[in-house]
């Protein structure tokens, strides 16, 4: 088998907090140590393993470091790992939007990027002149578009609309028409991040069968992100496994999404503290869980009791705003709640200060599996939103002193465990 | 074992454009022109006329302000024809100039996301822009008719009209490259796009589109205005056109070699941003 990417001691650097104020003096200082002096760069000296929860020492950042990877033809491989793990930005140097820091990449045949369908739309032009202008940019001639044409409206399902603006389309007809060209590209190598969370579910279901049959029938090699363990299982045979920018895992797909998973309950820390204060108006500070008022273990029952306290801090004073609680089961996000939304008599003016919320969730409710917690601050009207993902995840499973075929065990079907108050009366 | 086709590297070479790679896309390169002129006058209800308008706005607004108020000298032209003939130029440059400049700013969403040479955007900025010209240009010669047959105006279009093209691929070069140098120093320092609106304007008074270079008398302050990379080509194209100007092939020399340089410096600056500036913007 040939291999189709291979990547070489890649590492890429990025600085944060705000680029535009004092680059100026940095790229100085980088020049006067690095040209004049002959010395090391003294900014990627001092760049650090990316953990996102840790406060760093410096300006910089590594988002990956020293990636060496190859990937062999026609195979399907799925990328997974935390949130800053490195996935995107492992697409984004395979897709040449930015460049690494260091090392080489080498591949062969056309790479095209799904990386958000739609991409180079322009709202004026009708849906046959954004498939010409959106095929051109990844990459297709004309010929090979007109070719196409048909079998991407068919695909897309947007034939009455052909010749109407794009801006008129609704959001979904506009993802479908993307991705419908996208999936006709035929290039040898298609990369694709986390496209199929949006769409409704029919189509998602003929978005990856079709990146199914892409992959299986014509031996392409496809890289695929995603925080969704089940379509990566579906679609994937090899896995590599992401931690703070270097690889922890790469094999077979079960087994990285074993890693995965075990890495996930290694980490668990049942109370996490927000250090960021990115907002002006409003800051998470700390969230904890809790398994029947106490401290969460790594193993939660589901007859466990689970109960969360979130505490914020409102830099000003507040005539109202929601905080979305979205509760994800292995990356497909399984219920929303909110504080104030569904409570409307919460919903009321909040002086500056610190606040403490608490809340149970109804026994049983999570079915055996990983779950993580998002965030999301929202102001009605302003606009301003504050988004933590994955900001806490923990483990549910079924203890053993309820019968392994319970309603509610792993493998029967469904995704919330209730046990609703049975009656059962013999009346004849 | 095939080779490489694709190879990810830090940094390219200095003035390396990859030419087979800009031909492969030159599908994307003609799409872009037609986004530019199919969006340029979406809604609106007058659509391609202000092709028209603007410039026989601009030119009345002359007449009235330069040529009636100051009193600034046309060469013993007709008021119109003189300023049509410098704003259809001057317009094609400063409009190249400030559309190309922000190249990064203005796409870099798709620049984000997908990878295409991005020189195809300037260059296509560029050409869309000539269409626009070709339209004011037709303006002019309606002009020139009615004023050299109805009205009879001593008129002498000659043998340097055969420069035309020669000064608009000038002209194209020139706001290409400073296009590209102001479009990749923008991306990190972004207040010099306040800058460059300001020196576009200060620019026009600098360049004999309101007035002919023979009102200048003053031997230095003529040697100042031919550094200007513009003034050469302006004045050929009213001296080709309407008969009065001035012309000097060392002129035209300078202006070729200024545009050849300006966009080399542009190529290699644009190089080394493009490859990095998603994390800059």
């Amino acid at each position: 088998m040939k291999t189709a990417i291979e990547f070489e001691n890649i590492s890429k650097q990025y600085r944060l907090g705000l680029v535009s104020t004092g680059t100026l003096s940095h790229d100085l200082n980088r020049f006067w140590q690095t040209k004049i002096r002959g010395k090391e760069d003294p900014y990627l000296k001092i760049g650090e393993e990316n953990r996102r929860n840790t406060k760093g020492q410096s300006d910089y950042v590594w988002a990956l470091k020293d990636i060496d990877l190859s990937i062999q033809e026609g195979e399907v491989v799925g990328i997974i790992g935390k949130n800053g793990a490195g996935k995107s930005t492992l697409l984004k140097l395979l897709s040449r939007v930015t460049s690494p820091s260091t090392g080489i990449i080498r591949a062969r045949g056309r790479i095209a990027s799904l990386l958000e369908v739609g991409t180079g739309f322009h709202p004026e032009m009708t849906g046959r002149e954004n498939i010409y202008m959106n095929g051109a940019i990844m990459g297709m001639n004309r010929l090979e578009i007109t070719k196409k044409l048909d079998e991407i409206v068919d695909f897309s399902g947007c034939e009455r609309y052909l010749d109407t603006p794009v801006k008129r389309y609704s959001s979904g007809m506009t993802v479908r028409l993307g991705f419908a060209i996208a999936a006709h590209l035929e290039p040898e190598i298609l990369v694709v991040d986390e496209v199929l969370a949006v769409g409704d579910a029919e189509f998602q279901k003929k978005a990856i069968g079709k990146m199914q049959s892409v992959a299986q029938s014509t031996g392409r090699t496809v890289l695929f992100v995603s925080h969704n363990m089940g379509a990566v299982k579906n679609l994937c045979e090899k896995g590599v496994l992401l931690e703070n920018g270097c690889i922890a895992y790469h094999g077979d797909v079960h087994d990285t999404i074993h890693q995965y998973v075990n890495m996930l309950q290694t980490d668990f820390n049942p109370s996490v503290e927000f250090l960021s204060s990115a907002s002006r108006y409003f800051n998470f500070t700390s969230l904890k869980i809790f398994q029947n008022g106490q401290m969460a273990t790594p193993s939660i029952d589901v007859f466990d009791e689970i109960s969360f306290e979130l505490e914020y801090k409102l830099e000003k004073d507040d005539f109202g705003h929601t905080i979305f609680f979205v509760i994800e089961k292995e990356g497909t996000p399984l219920i929303t709640l909110s504080d104030t939304f569904d409570n409307v008599h919460l919903f009321k003016h909040r002086s500056k200060g610190r606040y403490l919320c608490r809340f149970k969730l109804p026994t049983p409710l999570l079915k055996p599996g990983f779950y993580s917690v998002s965030l999301q601050y929202l102001r009605p009207r302003t606009r301003s939103l504050l988004d933590i993902d994955n900001a806490l995840s923990f483990q549910v499973s079924l203890d053993s002193r309820h019968a392994f075929d319970a309603g509610f065990a792993k493998n029967r079907k469904g995704e919330i465990a209730v046990n609703p108050h049975w009656d059962i009366k013999h009346f004849g | 074992m095939t080779p490489w086709t694709t190879i990810i590297k830090p940094k390219n070479k200095l003035f390396f454009v990859d030419l087979k790679e800009l031909w492969a896309y030159r599908d994307l390169y003609f799409m872009f022109v037609k986004r530019d002129i199919v969006t340029w006058y979406k809604q609106t209800i007058l659509g391609p006329l202000w092709f028209f308008i603007q410039p026989l706005l601009t030119t009345i607004m002359f007449m009235v302000v330069f040529g009636g108020i100051a009193k600034i000298s046309t060469d013993g032209l007709p008021q119109a024809l003189f300023y049509l003939a410098g704003i259809c130029l001057w317009q094609y440059f400063s409009e190249s100039l400030t559309e190309t400049s922000k190249t990064f700013i203005e796409n870099a969403n798709v620049f984000g996301k997908v990878y295409f040479p991005r020189l195809v955007v300037p260059l296509a900025t560029v050409t869309s822009n000539l269409i626009r010209l070709a339209i004011q240009i037709s303006l002019f010669l309606m002009v020139y008719v009615y004023y050299y047959f109805f009205k009879g105006t001593p008129l002498n279009p000659n043998i340097y009209l055969l420069l035309t093209p020669y000064l608009i691929f000038l002209l194209a070069g020139l706001a290409l490259g400073f296009g590209i140098l102001f479009a990749s120093v923008t991306t990190k320092y972004r207040d010099l796009s306040f800058l460059l609106s300001f020196c576009i304007q200060l620019w026009m008074y600098a360049t004999p589109v309101i007035y002919p270079l023979s009102t200048i008398d003053n031997p230095k302050l003529r040697f100042l205005m031919s550094l200007n990379p513009l003034t050469s080509i302006i004045e050929t194209f009213k001296l080709a056109s309407l008969g009065t100007g001035y012309f000097s092939w060392w002129g035209l020399l300078y202006s070729s070699l200024f545009m050849l340089v300006i966009f080399f410096v542009g190529i290699l600056v644009f190089n080394q941003i493009q490859r990095s500036f998603m994390d800059t913007v």
